[in-house]
C-alpha cells in the first residue's frame, strides 16, 4: 500500500471486470441476431482472466522481492463458446438459407445476466478497496498535523 | 542529556502499520483475482511478520539505554540500525495459502465475502495504529509546549 501498488492491483481488476461487462453487453445485444449459416452465427464471447505478478507491471520489469506477493489480474484473451447455433425454420426471413432455416446465436441470456451481476459485484468490491486504501493513505499523510 | 529515540518512543505501532499495509496489498490482490481461474488466495501470517518487524525494531533499543551522554560510537550504531531497519521486510516468507471453505470448480479459492471482511478488519486496525501514533505525537507536543 505504501508504494501505491494497491492502486495498480485494484485498477487492473477494475479494467478486467469492465472488459467482462463489455463482453456481456455484446453477447446480450446479439442474443437475437440470426445468420444464414451456422458458421457465421454469433457466438457468445468470454474473457479469460489470468493473475500476473505486479513486478511485471512495473516499468522496466524489475522484480522487487517485497512486491512478489501481490498479483494483479489481466485479460489474457477473449474466447468464443463452441456451443452449436440453434437452427429455426423461418422461410420468410430474408437471411434464410435454401432450406428456409436461419441460425441464431448460442447466447444463453440467463447465463449472461448472472455473469453481469457477478462482474458488477466484483467491480464494486474493487472500487471499495480503492476508496478505503485512498482514505487510509490520506489519513497517513495527515499524521502529526494538529 | 539523553536524546529521545523516536523509534523506541513510538513502540511497535509503526511496524504494525507496515505489516497492515502489506496485508492490505495481499487482500487487494485476492479480491482482484476473485474471478481468475486457478488463483489461490493468500494471506500474511501476521504474528510472524510482526515478530520479525518487531525484532528489527528492538535492535534500536541499546542505543537509547546508554546512560549519560550519547557517545559517537552509540550514534554510529544507531544510524547503522536505522538504515538496516529502513530496508523493507519481504512479506514473501510470511505468505500462506488460505484453506478454502468451498473451493470452486475452476480451482479459484478466493472467498470474496471473507476477503472483504478481512480487508475491513485490516483497515480498522490500520486506523487504530495510526491513532496510537498520532496520540503519541500529540503527547510529545504537549510535553514540548508544556501544555500551553
Amino acid at each position: 500500500m505504501a508504494d501505491f501498488n494497491i492502486f495498480n492491483i485494484a485498477g487492473s481488476a477494475m479494467s478486467a471486470e469492465s472488459v467482462r461487462l463489455n463482453t456481456v453487453a455484446s453477447n446480450l445485444a446479439n442474443a437475437d441476431s440470426v445468420s444464414s449459416s451456422p458458421n457465421t452465427a454469433y457466438k457468445a464471447r468470454y474473457p479469460v482472466f489470468q493473475a500476473i505478478q505486479s513486478s511485471l507491471m512495473s516499468p522496466g520489469g524489475v522484480a522487487d522481492p517485497t512486491q512478489a506477493a501481490n498479483a494483479a489480474v489481466k485479460v489474457s484473451g477473449i474466447v468464443q463458446t463452441t456451443a452449436p447455433a440453434t437452427a429455426s425454420y423461418q422461410p420468410g426471413n430474408p437471411l434464410a438459407d435454401a432450406n428456409g432455416y436461419v441460425y441464431s446465436s448460442n447466447v444463453n441470456v440467463i447465463e449472461q445476466m448472472a455473469d453481469m451481476i457477478s462482474a458488477s459485484r466484483s467491480y464494486q468490491n474493487d472500487v471499495q478497496v480503492l476508496e478505503t486504501s485512498k482514505s487510509l493513505m490520506l489519513d497517513t499523510l495527515k499524521l502529526g498535523q494538529i | 542529556m539523553p536524546l529521545l529515540n523516536l523509534n523506541a518512543y513510538l513502540g511497535i505501532e509503526p511496524d504494525a502499520l507496515k505489516v497492515y499495509s502489506q496485508r492490505a496489498d495481499v487482500l487487494a490482490a485476492n479480491l482482484a483475482n476473485a474471478d481468475t481461474p486457478g488463483y489461490l488466495a493468500r494471506d500474511i501470517d501476521f504474528r510472524a511478520a510482526l515478530a520479525a518487524a518487531g525484532s528489527q525494531g528492538e535492535a534500536l533499543q541499546p542505543a537509547m539505554t546508554g546512560a549519560g551522554g550519547l557517545t559517537a560510537a552509540a550514534l554510529t550504531t544507531a544510524n547503522a540500525n536505522i538504515t538496516a531497519d529502513g530496508s523493507n521486510v519481504s512479506t514473501e516468507q510470511f505468505l500462506k495459502y488460505r484453506v478454502p471453505l468451498a473451493p470452486s470448480l475452476d480451482g479459484n479459492t478466493v472467498d470474496s465475502q471473507m476477503e472483504e471482511s478481512q480487508f475491513a478488519q485490516n483497515t480498522v486496525r490500520y486506523q487504530a495504529a495510526l491513532t496510537f501514533i498520532e496520540n503519541r505525537f500529540s503527547e510529545l507536543t504537549t510535553a514540548i509546549t508544556g501544555g500551553q
